[in-house]
């Protein structure tokens, strides 16, 4: 995919099918911070500096030989309308971080978009591996791959005790940060979310909203990950965060089975109203959509509604963002134009469904 | 008019606050104001990790008199980032940082990670040697475990693999040793 056709589709690897535990595992994803050993962090850049960056890691893409070199496309964060900026951040393929003064900043991104290598971030090199369900240790063998790859070409900043260094002490020796994005409405349903997310931070995982760190839960999606990255290999991390994805994954499926048990046709209920919402209404704030969204899945998954697939879910929720909402207009929308853009692509994608 | 608290942001919300029949109005810019509140009721809902980590870095700085004023303290010989500038930013300026401030960051890794030793991946081109003694590291905890469950055969090939990559890293050793001595 081109660069242009990634911002403008929602469409992505991670989006798509495949995935395992995909009823409460939306995707995985797997990131390495690396930086060069010759020049200072991000923040400490000159640009003459963050531009011999860019042409180091460019070079060593170019470097990587094969099906990758082909694949692999840079594109500088200058070279996109800063609604193309805010897409690529909506499909998490990038950090907000990156839209700020991102004068030297680039994104590579290959076909699928499965790998996204973001350049002068908050370290020179943040690789990451997105894929749908939960599959980390696939993600974390082919950021791996990759990375040794780039190793060939770059000089990594490495420390013999302390591992690869980051700008920030939090992300030092393995650089990795695994996590899952899972969709808990049972949990939320039934009032254990606080009890098992306080759970998951005692075992030193962090807990955060859609769109990382400080975002708000919303939809009833929720993000886990590693914090501690000194000390631990990688396959340790991976290890840790899938076995406690796992109580939460088994802790999800029961809270549904007793709601559906118990209270079935408030279950129904629900999903049906949201079912309804979803393709008459005409005027779809972006929080309201995101909560049908979220009781939708719930219907598909416990088999209430059988002709949504769970990849259309995920592909509106990215395609129902303003940003995409702008793009697809091609004009500035005020808040109430978009809410009423919003409920008609939602129309029309429930109807080709 | 700039927020006032961060002193970067304009200032959007104008909170007024009457404590002890004192009336004081604040201008802070949304993300402030957010955390202010956040603040005064009490409970901060998501703690922003890089102030964490430059609150436990500045923790150690300040003098036991509670003197507020950060000092300079020393300075990266690469980068020149100062010690205050890390306590402010909780971001470090280069890799040389790692070994300037060794001393000062140990309690920090202890804190975050519980740990300061890496056990992970080593580049492949330029870690030749960490990775044999990382190697070595894993091999004698297999080691003692293949002792403790009593299977001893398990235990003597996994000691002459042991043995093996020691010489390769003493040869190695002594290599390098040699060539500085010349």
């Amino acid at each position: 995919m081109s660069i242009k056709e990634t911002v403008s589709t929602a469409l992505s690897r991670w989006t798509g099918e495949g995935g395992a535990e995909s009823d409460v595992v939306i995707s995985s994803r797997i990131r390495v911070a690396r930086n060069l050993a010759d020049f200072p962090f991000p923040h400490r850049l000159s640009e003459e500096g963050a531009e011999q960056v860019l042409q180091a890691v460019t070079l060593a893409v170019k470097s990587t030989g094969g099906q990758d070199a082909k694949e692999l496309q840079m594109t500088v964060m200058s070279e996109l309308s800063q609604v193309e900026r805010q897409i690529l951040v909506d499909k998490h393929l990038v950090s907000p971080d990156l839209l700020e003064n991102y004068k030297q900043k680039a994104v590579v991104l290959n076909n699928d978009e499965s790998i996204s290598i973001m350049i002068n971030e908050e370290d020179h090199l943040r690789l990451q591996c997105f894929l749908p369900g939960l599959h980390l240790h696939e993600a974390w063998s082919e950021v791996n791959r990759i990375d040794d790859l780039l190793e060939r070409t770059l000089d990594y900043a490495f420390d013999e005790r302390l591992g690869y260094l980051t700008a920030c002490p939090t992300n030092v020796g393995t650089g990795m940060r695994a996590s899952l994005m899972l969709h808990l409405p049972g949990l939320v349903l039934v009032n254990q979310i606080s009890g098992v997310l306080a759970t998951i931070s005692k075992l030193g995982f962090a807990v955060r909203g859609l769109y990382g760190e400080g975002t708000e839960a919303t939809g009833n999606l929720f993000q886990i990950s590693n914090q501690v990255t000194l000390g631990q290999t990688e396959e340790d991390i991976i290890a840790g965060i899938v076995s406690v994805a796992g109580q939460i994954i088994a802790s999800e499926r029961s809270a549904r089975q007793a709601l559906y048990r118990e209270r079935r046709e408030h279950i129904e209920d629900r999903v049906g109203r949201a079912w309804g919402l979803l393709k008459h209404a005409r005027i779809m704030t972006s929080e309201e959509a995101m909560r049908l969204f979220s009781d939708l899945r719930l219907g598909k998954d416990l088999n209430i509604i059988d002709t949504i697939p769970g990849h259309l879910i995920t592909e509106l929720m990215i395609a129902t963002r303003p940003a995409f909402l702008l793009k697809i207009v091609g004009k500035e929308l005020s808040s109430f134009e978009r809410d009423v853009k919003r409920a008609e692509l939602i129309r029309l994608k429930l109807s080709e469904a | 008019m700039e927020c006032e608290r961060c002193k970067q942001r304009p200032a959007t919300v104008h909170l007024t606050q009457i404590i002890n029949s004192e009336k004081k109005t604040m201008h802070l810019c949304e993300p402030c104001a957010r955390e202010f509140q956040a603040e005064s009721f009490g409970f901060v809902p998501q703690m922003n990790l890089h102030n964490l980590l430059a609150g436990l870095f500045h923790y150690q700085m300040a003098n036991p008199f509670g003197q507020q004023e950060i000092p300079e303290g020393e300075k990266c010989p690469d980068c020149a980032l100062t010690e205050r500038k890390f306590a402010q930013q909780g971001l470090l300026g280069c890799g040389e940082c790692y070994r300037k401030f060794a001393n000062r960051l140990e309690p920090v890794f202890r804190r975050i990670h519980g740990n300061n030793r890496h056990t992970g991946k080593v580049p492949e081109r330029t870690g030749g040697r960490v990775k044999i003694v990382n190697e070595i590291h894993k091999l004698k905890n297999s080691l003692r475990e293949a002792v403790s469950r009593e299977e001893f055969e398990l235990a003597a090939e996994i000691r002459d693999q042991i043995k093996d990559l020691e010489k390769k890293l003493g040869g190695e050793e002594l290599n390098s040793v040699n060539q500085g001595n010349s």
